[in-house]
C-alpha cells in the first residue's frame, strides 16, 4: 500500500519458525506490509495464525528466523524505536501503585520523576482513572486493570503501540466501552498502532485498515481500507457503509 | 466509572452465620490473641511450679519459676548475662548479614545462569548432608575460638535456605512481566531492581525468617565447641556447676533472642510488602 506519508514501520518478508520437536513449526510465512505514521491497524485472524508472534518480533521480544522489521526512526540509526505493549492481561506489577506502574516506562528511561509524575497524572485523567493513582492493582476491576496498562504503553510517546487482544480478557459490555474509550484516547493522542482483536465490529470501528491473517502460516489476505469518516463516534456502527465493510471481513475470514 | 468493592482480603471470610459454643469459643480465640497467648504463657509457668513442688524435685534438676527470676536478677546485676547475650547477638547479627548475602548473590547467579545451577547443586545439596555440630570443632581449630568462627558456623547455618529462597523466589518471577520490561529494553540491572528482586521479595524474606532463627543455633553450636563468652558458654559453664537455674535463665534469653529476630523479620515484611493481601502472621 502506498500512503502519502514515509511508513512509520516496514515489515519485509518476515518469517518466523519455531524450532518445534522434529520441524520447524511455521508461525508467520513471508509476511510484508507497512504502517503508515498515526496509523491505526487492526490485525484479523484465526486462532494461532501468528498474530501474537507478529507483535512480539515488532517488540523485539522474538528474533525473526528471516525478514527484517524497519522502523523509519532507527532509518540514520538514531535511537531504536520506543514501543507500548498492551498485552492480553493488564501484566501490573503488584508491588506498585496504580501512579507507580503506569510511570514505570519513564523510570527506566531516567526521566525526572516530577515530570514521570505529572505525565502520569495527565494520563490517569485521560484513561479516567481519577481517584485511583494510589491504590494498589489488586484493588482494580479487569477493565480498570486495562486502562492502567494503556496508559503504561502510552507515557513514554511510543512510536509504536502494540495491542494484544487488549479487552479480550473482559465481559462484552466493558468490551464495547473500552473500545469507545481507546477511540477517544486515540483521537487524542495518534500515535502509530497495531491492535490484534477478535471482534469484527471493533476493528471497524477504531482502525484505518485491517488486516485478515489467513490459518497458520499467517500471512496478510486482506488488506481492507476502511474509509469510514473521522472523528467516529460509535454510533458508527450501525451505519450502512459500517453494516457492508464487516460483512466483507467476515466472509473473508470465512 | 465503575465502582469497586473494597474487601480486606486479611479477614477471614465468614459464610455461616455465627452460633453454636464452637463458633463462639473460635471467635474469641481469634479476636483476643494477645490476651490468650498472655494466659497460656502463665499456665505453663504455673504447671511447671506444680509439677516442680509436687515431684519436690531439687533445684539442680528442676527449679522453680522464681528460682528461675531470681537467678535471672542476679546475673542482671552483675552484669554477666548481658555481656554475655551481647556477644551472641553479635555473632547471630553478623553471621545472618554475611549468610544471606553471600546466598542472595549466589542464588541470583544460580537463577541466572542455568550451567551455575547444574555445576553447583549438586555440591551444595550434599553440603547439606554434613551437620554443622560435625564441622563446627574443625572450624574452631582452623580459625580459632575467637568470633571469626561462630560468624563462620552461622552463616554456614543461615546459607542453605535463603540460597534456596533465593533462587526459587526469581525463578517465581512471572515471564510476562518479564517480557513487559524486556519490550521497555529494560537492562539487566533495571530488571534486577524493577522487577526480580520487588517480586522475588516475599520469598527472600521468607528465607531470612528462617534464617533468623537457625543463626542463633549457630551461635550457640559455635559457643559449645570452643568459646569463653557468649549464652552457649553459659550453659555450658552453669551445666557444669550444677546452676541449672542458670541454664534456664541462659536458655530463655536465647528464646527471646530467637522470637525477636524472627518478629523483627515479620515487621520488615509488614513494611515492605504493604502491597501484598496478607503479610506477616505466623
Ligand atoms: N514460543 C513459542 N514456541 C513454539 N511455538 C510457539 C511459540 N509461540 C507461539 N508458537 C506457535 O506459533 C503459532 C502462532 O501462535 P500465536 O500465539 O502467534 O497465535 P495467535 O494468532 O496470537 O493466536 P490467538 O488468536 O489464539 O492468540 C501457534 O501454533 C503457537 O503454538
Ligand atoms: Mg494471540
Amino acid at each position: 500500500m502506498i500512503s502519502p506519508i514515509s511508513p512509520a514501520l516496514q515489515v519485509r518478508n518476515l518469517t518466523m519458525i519455531f524450532p518445534a520437536e522434529r520441524e520447524g513449526l511455521v508461525a508467520l510465512q513471508d509476511l510484508s506490509f507497512s504502517l503508515a505514521a498515526q496509523e491505526f491497524v487492526c490485525v484479523l485472524g484465526p486462532s494461532g495464525s501468528g498474530k501474537t508472534t507478529l507483535l512480539r518480533l515488532l517488540a523485539g521480544l522474538l528474533h525473526p528466523t528471516s525478514g527484517e522489521v524497519v522502523f523509519s526512526t532507527n532509518g540514520n540509526g538514531q535511537r531504536a524505536p520506543r514501543i507500548g505493549f498492551v498485552f492480553q492481561q493488564a501484566n501490573m506489577m503488584p508491588w506498585r501503585t496504580v501512579l507507580e506502574n503506569i510511570t514505570l516506562p519513564l523510570e527506566l528511561q531516567g526521566t525526572p520523576k516530577e515530570e514521570a509524575i505529572q505525565k502520569a497524572e495527565e494520563l490517569v485523567a485521560l484513561v479516567g482513572l481519577q481517584g485511583f493513582e494510589h491504590n494498589w492493582p489488586r484493588d482494580l476491576s479487569g477493565g480498570m486493570a486495562q486502562r492502567v496498562a494503556l496508559a503504561r504503553a502510552l507515557i513514554h510517546d511510543p512510536d509504536l503501540l502494540l495491542l494484544d487482544e487488549p479487552f479480550g480478557s473482559l465481559d462484552a459490555l466493558t468490551r464495547d466501552q473500552m473500545g469507545a474509550e481507546l477511540l477517544r484516547i486515540w483521537q487524542a493522542r495518534r500515535k502509530t498502532v497495531l491492535m490484534v482483536t477478535h471482534s469484527i465490529s471493533e476493528a471497524l470501528l477504531l482502525s484505518d485498515r485491517v488486516l485478515v491473517f489467513t490459518p497458520r502460516p499467517g500471512r496478510v489476505r486482506l488488506d481492507l481500507k476502511v474509509d469510514l469518516p473521522r472523528p467516529r463516534q460509535e454510533e458508527i456502527r450501525y451505519t450502512s457503509r459500517f453494516t457492508e465493510l464487516s460483512r466483507r471481513l467476515r466472509r473473508s475470514i470465512g | 466509572m465503575q465502582t469497586i468493592q473494597r474487601i480486606n482480603p486479611c479477614e477471614e471470610i465468614k459464610l455461616a452465620p455465627p452460633g453454636g459454643w464452637r463458633a463462639r469459643l473460635l471467635r474469641f480465640l481469634n479476636q483476643n490473641g494477645r490476651w490468650v497467648v498472655l494466659f497460656s504463657l502463665l499456665l505453663a509457668v504455673a504447671l511447671w511450679d506444680t509439677v516442680a513442688r509436687l515431684l519436690n524435685l531439687p533445684a539442680f534438676i528442676l527449679p522453680r519459676p522464681l528460682q528461675v527470676a531470681e537467678r535471672l536478677a542476679r546475673a542482671l546485676q552483675d552484669g554477666s548475662l548481658i555481656r554475655h547475650s551481647a556477644f551472641t547477638l553479635l555473632e547471630v547479627l553478623l553471621g545472618l548479614f554475611a549468610g544471606s548475602l553471600t546466598a542472595t548473590v549466589l542464588g541470583y547467579f544460580l537463577a541466572r545462569f542455568h550451567f551455575l545451577d547444574r555445576l553447583l547443586s549438586p555440591y551444595l545439596v550434599a553440603s547439606q548432608a554434613i551437620p554443622v555440630v560435625a564441622i563446627a570443632p574443625l572450624l574452631v581449630i582452623w580459625f580459632g575460638s575467637g568470633i571469626f568462627s561462630k560468624i563462620l558456623i552461622c552463616s554456614l547455618i543461615v546459607f542453605f535456605p535463603v540460597l534456596v529462597n533465593t533462587v526459587v523466589g526469581l525463578r517465581a518471577v512471572p515471564e510476562n512481566l518479564r517480557d513487559l520490561m524486556r519490550s521497555l529494553r529494560a537492562t539487566p540491572w533495571q530488571m534486577l531492581r524493577y522487577l526480580e528482586l520487588p517480586a522475588a521479595l516475599p520469598v527472600l524474606l521468607g528465607g531470612l525468617r528462617i534464617g533468623a532463627t537457625l543463626s542463633v543455633i549457630g551461635a550457640v553450636v559455635g559457643e559449645f565447641v570452643g568459646s569463653d563468652i557468649g549464652l552457649g558458654f553459659l550453659v555450658n559453664v552453669a551445666r557444669g556447676q550444677y546452676d541449672t537455674a542458670l541454664v534456664f535463665v541462659a536458655v530463655f534469653t536465647l528464646i527471646a533472642m530467637a522470637l525477636s529476630l524472627y518478629g523483627l523479620v515479620i515487621l520488615l515484611e509488614k513494611r515492605l510488602l504493604a502491597w501484598q493481601k496478607c503479610s506477616g502472621g505466623f
